[in-house]
């Protein structure tokens, strides 16, 4: 047991001594070591002006970097990790980096305060290496919000930092050296008291499947915590105590992605951009959802266990793992279950996992050939937004027959919801105009919406049910159909 | 300075007026050494404050026990109306908001009482253990509940030209109509934030995020009950203003003055999203009526607009801010007889104020409406209705206000965007794919702006600057503008470069305080380079002659024989540096300081029978903005965007690009995504933003291309006849909304114009799609 955080800070090791298991990242670095560059701009993940940069150790040796959001992470959860903050780009010389430069050349500043959020993200795709493309560039700054440039300066910049010659190149051999010298081999506890309540705060970041485990099972009011994209906002926006965490983030077992020839096992740990990647290889349109999905600093710490064990009636994946026919495994103490994912939700805020329990993978069977899967997510706004209706589509079709349809809705109701009623009506019918008009009555039958500010009810149901009209019209014919993203996948 | 027709000499020196510099601050930007308040080193015992909020629309506040606050864990002191020492307003001028509630509430959000504790959890903690007990009173929540109500902050206004009656019966055509049009957060990305420090003899100095130093400074000197020199006001930079730093920030700053006198700590309030969204105000929603009548090629004889906007609570700076959208009503066109009605309702949600346009934009967005309408109407190119419409020719140069447009350039303007995009082609193209795509629909518009340029309340024309040469040469350059982000500093001192013939880098930019230029205006209607420009510019020409005075007795040569040129100063064939001139003249004794003094010739204006005229200039410009919708779920993407804008002889281009684009996106933000959402209670549901949608990286139209008119040129004697360009590009949107409406109207075969409400969001989209669906 240990009670320091250690993690890599401008190439020298930063030991935090018992932190405020639930401080944030961002008010360490403003307040606690007075690195101000890093801005708050909401305190919930939503506009990236707190972006930052993390590296984390590679099981191949190599270390990954990829921007965060710092307002809603945990200084705990940095341990055994290299943190970059806009600081850290200083050239030996104390010259800008490239993608600073870049900025400054392309007048992408204004006011100055998102800036150097947009920086930390740019510096994220810098390290992918030259030639973005425009797609990809608008993709990596989704999770920045910009209020005075209108955005154009700060893509040309992105189009231009790979000209500018840096000062000197990140030594990732180095940094990997750094990292492995400062990798736990046990379980992280902290103690804190809290300064409003006074009771005592406990965080526990165990590094085996086991001993998580065990910690569930002893502690079985404890908030599980795997991105915190979630959970930190019950922090910084309800002001909630949390009297213990334990943090899924350090567990092999709960990071590992398995294929095999029928399924997909993603663990619950595995970040959504992770599982983005492997899911959008089998389903394209899933990938195309989860690119959609939040932004690329959530979908780093976000995890997809997270996202499902919520049991937000709101959340992407869950239609889209739903039609797909997804497995969930969850665990208590040496137990472990299986169950269907749509039997998990049990209604609003309740799911179907006891005290203690904790879900470890999700498995998702690969596509039968010939299966047509779509996937849309209906918004505001296109990137970094809530759905208000989010629904996907498994259709099997033969001879222009429908064989087989699993249809799920996020949004439509207080959980993540099956349309039994619609699949009825089309299930075994032929694949026409007037099936598709038979399910979009059905459909009314299925879900009773409400309305709030993402929109009516009204709207929710018209929007459904031409959501099957899309899907038919994608999977019968050649017209355009989509206004953004790759838009082959309409008629894949 | 000679002028031709090509466009402006720009002077041998770095920073020139006229060429492309950078934003003054750029380097710091993105290196993150631009010190914002909540970036500078906190001092010793700093308090923390919290705001506690009324959580009814409308209630008298029964009961507020705060003992169990002040008993709490940290805290110094708790604020509520009790304590305040002066006056518990904190208005601009009407007197009516109150620093904290007293015995009502009359909107979710609005402070009742605040906290300064150690740290920012103890003062939250402690506010939540305050016993605040309400009786609800009836709560108007909606233009329409206000205007059943009869619920205003003033009375309704009349703008009117000829007889509108007369006008619209003598009309071949008629049209009536009404829509309505959303507010909109400013979101700047900076929240609210106030620093208050404790001087001797109970004074105070505030680092506040405002555009509006001065006032600040007034109304933290008006609550404490002290003088306005006991109150010292500073601002370096605004993480963002758009109208939302200019009357709220005194709130904030005078409760962390206020907690600072009282304890003698210093004190910081640095609201939360969340927070500051709910507590204050935004741009107006509109109710917009009309009936217009028109001749066979859509020209507008008569036409009557009804206008209804939701002030809030409070008075504010909605009276201007409704003038203003009278202003605006024309556009760029003549209307005939008009007349214009405008309710400005009183409701119990936030108190709406200034905003990027200040009412503008909603006044012309609706005649844009209504020329869709009429073209659709006439089935004409609703561009060529525009230009039927335009002002121009005898007796057609008159505004509804009775300024005669002396500055007309809109119809070159559009002329030459037409040819520029290939505006035919482009219409036919979209005709074209419309008629092979059943489900994606483009759609296509181009609309124009005329803005006009002043404050309009008449003393605020004024500003103020003060500028130092050291006797090593090198400059300090203050005024009472603030920098928001809008490159105002650099283009000031560019300004002062140019007079003084020496490279910019010798001029140093310094923070606004009241300390150094007093009285000034705020930094809003897109004033800021106008009117400190030349404020500066008096500086440095006063100077200036003190030292051609001396030089030329020095050298006994006549005064016209001494020039500033190109890093230089010439003194007959002398050339001298202006480090050692200055040197020279503290030697012998020469003052090298001075402030420096504008007001705006030419405006008058008589509100109580709206004539006049209110603006020194106009600024110009338009967009074409190519759409597609989803017209089965109403989704939509802006895919092409051609602007030329006019904003004169620019002081740097590369500013002003900046400001176009980013004014259109704001503006594009304003009519698509962003709605703001109250619900039955009256609490606004889009507070932060996860809820509340301003334009992602995305959302920018992938073709966007953006000209300056390179013929412009200011004929009002402005600063090296530039034109004012923060607000005029933010209407330039108006394009994206009338070409959603022709897209729509497209799945109609054109045969039906849709009604559409601002913001288009997906939802709107498809609602209107329905409408044309079942005709």
């Amino acid at each position: 047991m240990t009670g320091t955080v250690k993690f890599i800070l401008d190439g020298r090791v930063h030991e935090v001594q018992n932190p405020d298991p639930t401080e944030t990242l961002l008010n360490y670095l403003r307040y606690g070591l007075g690195r101000t560059g890093t801005k708050e701009g909401c305190a919930e993940g939503d506009c990236g002006a707190c972006t930052v940069v993390v590296g984390e150790l590679q099981g191949d040796g190599g270390v990954r970097y990829r921007a965060v959001n710092a307002c809603i992470l945990f200084l705990p959860t940095l341990d055994g990790k290299e943190l970059l903050t806009v600081e850290s780009l200083k050239g030996r010389d104390g010259g800008l980096h490239p993608v600073q430069q870049a900025l400054v050349e392309t007048h992408g500043s204004q006011c100055g305060f998102c800036t150097p959020g947009f920086v930390m993200s740019l510096y994220a795709l810098y390290l992918e290496g030259p030639n973005p493309s425009r797609a990809r560039i608008k993709d990596a700054l989704a999770g920045n919000l910009c209020r005075c440039t209108g955005y154009g300066p700060i893509i040309e910049a992105a189009e231009r930092m790979h000209t500018i010659a840096p000062d000197d190149l990140p030594d990732v051999a180095a940094a990997a050296k750094a990292l492995k010298a400062i990798r736990r081999m046990d379980t992280l506890s902290l103690s804190a008291v809290s300064k409003l309540t006074g009771g005592e705060k406990k965080y526990f970041a165990p590094v085996t499947i086991g001993a998580l485990a065990d910690l569930a099972v002893a502690y079985p009011d404890a908030t599980f915590l795997a991105g915190g994209t979630d959970v930190g906002l019950w922090v910084t926006k309800q002001h909630r105590e949390l009297e213990t965490l334990i943090s899924l983030g350090d567990v092999p077992e709960l990071k590992m992605t398995r294929e095999s020839s029928e399924s997909l096992e993603i663990g619950a740990g595995v970040s959504v951009a992770d599982a983005m990647e492997l899911l959008g290889n089998h389903y394209g349109d899933m990938g195309e959802l989860f690119r959609r999905f939040a932004s690329v600093q959530i979908r780093n710490s976000g995890t997809l266990g997270g996202n499902i064990a919520n049991g937000s009636p709101i959340g992407d994946s869950m239609p889209a793992l739903i039609a797909a026919g997804a497995k969930l495994v969850l665990r208590w103490g040496a137990e472990e279950r299986t169950i269907p994912l749509e039997d998990y939700f049990i209604t609003y805020g309740q799911q179907d996992r006891a005290l203690g329990e904790f879900v470890v993978r999700i498995i998702v069977p690969k596509p039968a050939e010939g299966l047509k899967y779509r996937a849309y997510k209906l918004s505001k706004r296109f990137d970094q937004d809530i759905s208000a209706v989010c629904g996907a589509f498994a259709l099997t079709l033969e001879d222009g027959m429908v064989t087989k349809a699993r249809i799920a809705f996020g949004g439509m109701a207080a959980t993540p919801k099956r349309a039994e009623k619609t699949e009825a009506a089309i299930t075994g019918k032929p694949w026409t105009r007037e099936t598709v008009a038979r399910g979009m009555v059905a459909m009314a039958e299925d879900y009773t919406p409400l309305s709030d500010m993402r929109a009516s009810a009204e709207y929710r149901l018209r929007a459904a049910r031409n959501l099957l009209m899309k899907a038919f019209v994608e999977t019968t014919g050649t017209a355009d159909t989509r206004l953004v993203g790759d838009k082959e996948l309409a008629h894949a | 300075m000679l002028e031709n027709t090509k466009g402006p000499r720009v002077s041998d020196i770095k920073g020139a007026v006229h060429t492309e510099l950078r934003h003054d601050s750029a380097h710091k930007h993105v290196a993150g050494t631009a010190h914002y308040i909540d970036d500078l080193p906190e001092p010793k015992n700093l308090l923390h404050i919290y705001v506690a909020m009324s959580e009814r629309p409308h209630a008298r506040l029964v009961e507020m026990d705060l003992a169990p606050v002040r008993a709490a864990d940290g805290v110094a002191c708790v604020l509520s109306a009790k304590d305040i020492p002066g006056h518990n307003d904190v208005s601009p001028f009407a007197g009516d908001d109150p620093l904290f509630a007293t015995d009502f509430v009359e909107y979710v959000g609005q402070p009742i009482f605040a906290v300064a504790a150690d740290s920012r959890e103890q003062a939250f903690a402690a506010a939540m253990k305050a016993v605040v007990a309400y009786e609800e009173l009836p709560a108007l929540l909606s233009i329409d509940a206000a205007l059943e109500a009869g619920s205003m902050i003033e009375p309704a206004q009349v703008m009117a030209q000829g007889d509108a009656d007369a006008g619209l019966k003598a009309a071949k055509h008629t049209l009536k109509g009404s829509f309505r049009i959303g507010g909109q957060d400013h979101f700047y990305l900076e929240g609210q934030i106030a620093l208050a420090s404790p001087l001797e003899d109970g004074d105070v100095h505030v680092f506040s995020s405002t555009q509006h130093p001065s006032e600040v400074q007034h109304l933290v000197a008006h609550v404490l009950g002290r003088p306005t020199n006991a109150v010292t006001v500073e601002v370096r930079r605004m993480g963002g203003g758009f109208g939302g730093k200019e009357t709220h920030p005194a709130m904030f700053a005078a409760m962390a003055a206020l907690a600072a006198v009282k304890t003698g700590r210093p004190a910081k309030l640095r609201l939360d999203r969340d927070d500051d969204m709910v507590i204050t105000g935004k741009r107006h929603d509109f109710k917009y009526d009309y009936e217009v009548g028109f001749d066979d090629d859509g020209r507008i004889s008569g036409m009557k607009v009804g206008l209804a906007s939701r002030c809030g609570r409070s008075t504010d700076l909605s009276p201007a801010i409704n003038d203003r959208a009278m202003f605006h009503v024309d556009n760029c066109y003549y209307l005939g007889d008009v007349r214009i009605e405008s309710k400005r309702m009183k409701t119990h949600t936030v108190s709406n104020t200034a905003f990027r346009g200040f009412g503008g934009p909603q006044g012309m967005l609706g005649i844009e409406a209504v020329m869709g309408r009429i073209a659709h109407t006439l089935g004409k190119d609703p561009v060529a209705v525009r230009e039927a419409n335009l002002y121009g020719g005898k007796g057609r140069d008159t505004t509804p206000y009775g300024m005669t447009v002396e500055d007309n350039i809109a119809p070159e303007l559009i002329a030459e965007l037409k040819a520029s995009t290939g505006y035919d082609m482009r219409k036919a193209a979209v005709r074209a794919f419309n008629e092979g795509s059943p489900y994606l629909k483009k759609g296509l518009a181009l609309t124009p702006v005329k803005f006009g340029i002043s404050f309009t309340t008449q003393h605020l024309n004024q500003a103020g600057a003060l500028v130092h040469v050291y006797a090593d040469g090198s400059v300090h350059l203050n005024h009472g503008g603030t920098e928001m982000g809008q490159g105002l500093f650099v283009k000031v001192a560019q300004v002062v470069a140019e007079e003084f013939q020496i490279d910019i880098d010798h001029i140093k930019i310094t923070a606004t305080t009241t300390a150094k230029v007093p009285n000034t205006s705020a930094t809003a209607a897109s004033s800021g380079s106008d009117l400190n420009g030349m404020a500066a510019l008096d500086a440095a020409r006063r100077i200036k002659a003190r030292l051609i005075d001396f030089l030329a007795e020095k050298y006994a040569c006549p005064k016209d024989r001494v020039t500033f040129r190109a890093g230089h100063v010439y003194v007959e064939n002398r050339e001298l540096a202006f480090a050692d001139i200055a040197k020279d003249a503290y030697l012998n004794r020469v003052s090298l300081s001075s402030t420096g003094f504008y007001k705006t010739p030419k405006i008058h204006y008589d509100r109580s029978v709206h004539k006049g005229r209110p603006f020194l200039y106009f600024c110009y410009g338009a967009a074409l903005s190519e759409v597609t919708i989803d017209t089965l779920t109403g989704e939509y993407k802006v895919d092409r965007v051609d602007i030329l804008h006019d904003t004169g002889r620019s002081l740097n281009p590369a500013i002003d690009r900046g400001q176009i684009e980013g004014g259109f996106i704001q503006g594009m933000g304003w009519l698509t995504t962003e709605e703001l959402v109250f619900d039955t209670r009256g609490r606004l549901t889009t507070h932060a933003p996860s809820t509340y949608k301003i334009p992602a990286c995305s959302d920018r139209p992938d073709e966007m291309n953006i000209a300056l008119y390179s013929k412009g040129r200011n004929v009002e004697a402005t600063i090296h006849r530039s034109k004012a360009v923060g607000e005029p590009p933010f209407m330039l949107a108006n394009s994206v909304f009338l070409a959603l409406a022709d897209a729509i109207s497209a799945v109609s075969g054109y045969k039906s114009w849709p009604t559409l409400n601002a913001p288009a969001t997906p939802e709107e989209v498809l609602k209107a799609v329905t409408a044309m669906r079942e005709g």
